[in-house]
């Protein structure tokens, strides 16, 4: 029997938009760690980053210890406003992202949605 | 946000128009005395008593002798006591196809039946469809499609409100010692047949293409954008 291609888009959609942490707010000599620079997928310019202000960004880690069966943890945190003319962003998480996130992806929820 | 400043401030504590140019900027002077718009009768608030010396007027309701000695403390703001009711987007209208946001049921397309008074949504799979049950679900987790179902002929009882759907509150308060119920959830036949009653009607209205797309869960795909996207 033919290797059958499960659906995966069924069982588990993707209701999130990729974002890659590029780094801190910052200018040459200072930076503000409370301010985390999302890069969205797809998003070039500010007018285009309208939609997913206020949006719930997560960023998402293993531990090494399991708890509750669980390796993934999360900092959840919101897209506040944009950054510049490219379509970058400024986000708040509710912890102050480690600079070791810098150049990896976190999740651009769809919630809270104003459509 | 852009209106215009009648009388701005040019320097620091310095306004443009002076007092009498702001007078006729302001258009007041225009303005005609307008009596009160009901035009009710005032009551009498006196009342004509004989002394000895003569005639007095005199206040109908004679001022109490007694006021608190401490201040009366004011109840506070409680969130519980909510008198407006939340106001919901444009796009979530009765009939109208939704795709959920988060939760077990992230990325299936559901009806909504109405908006229940605490501002929660009731949507319906149906449950025959795509089994999303009867359920309330949050307005910001979920987006509304521009897709509307008529459902003039289906009929919502009124029984399902926030009453119905609240979660018994003495299904985590079980006291120590006692067994807390498994966690098993058992279905009531009341929401069975709900269910069924809500959904009776649904179907009648749900074509076959509406179906497909009721079946079908949204998902992002490698191009998708939700920015560009028309729901």
């Amino acid at each position: 029997m033919p290797h059958q291609k499960k659906n995966v888009q069924a069982t588990k959609p993707r209701l999130f938009v990729k974002a890659k942490i590029t780094g801190y707010r910052r200018s040459k000599v200072k930076q503000y760690p409370q301010w985390t620079l999302l890069k969205l997928e797809g998003v070039n310019s500010k007018e285009e980053t309208d939609f997913y202000l206020g949006k719930k960004v997560a960023f998402i880690y293993n531990a090494t210890k399991r708890k509750e069966g669980n390796r993934t943890k999360v900092v959840w945190g919101k897209i506040a406003r944009p950054h510049g003319n490219s379509g970058a962003v400024r986000a708040r998480f509710q912890r102050n992202l480690p600079p070791k996130t810098f150049g990896a992806t976190a999740r651009v929820m769809l919630y809270p949605s104003r459509v | 946000m852009s209106q215009r400043v009648r009388n701005p401030f040019i320097a620091k504590g310095v306004r443009r128009f002076g007092r009498s140019k702001a007078y006729s900027r302001s258009g007041k002077w225009a303005v005609k005395t307008k009596g009160p718009l009901d035009a009710a009768p005032a009551e009498e608030t006196t009342v004509d008593k004989t002394f000895q010396g003569g005639v007095r007027k005199v206040p109908k309701q004679k001022q109490s002798r007694y006021y608190a000695a401490e201040d009366v403390s004011t109840p506070l703001y409680s969130r519980k006591k909510n008198t407006n009711p939340q106001k919901v987007r444009e796009s979530l209208v009765p009939g109208a196809i939704l795709i959920l946001l988060s939760g077990k049921f992230r990325g299936k397309r559901v009806v909504l039946l109405k908006v229940l008074d605490s501002g929660l949504l009731l949507i319906s799979g149906p449950y025959a469809v795509n089994g999303v049950p009867l359920r309330r679900v949050n307005a910001a987790y979920v987006i509304g499609t521009s897709t509307v179902l008529d459902l003039e002929n289906v009929n919502i009882p009124d029984h399902l409100n926030d009453e119905y759907f609240k979660r018994p509150a003495s299904a985590n308060s079980a006291e120590f010692g006692e067994e807390a119920d498994a966690g098993k959830n058992t279905i009531s036949q009341e929401r069975k047949d709900d269910q069924k009653a809500v959904d009776s009607g649904l179907l009648q209205v749900i074509t076959p293409p509406v179906k497909a797309y009721l079946n079908a869960r949204f998902s992002l795909s490698k191009r998708d954008y939700p920015h560009q996207m028309k729901f």
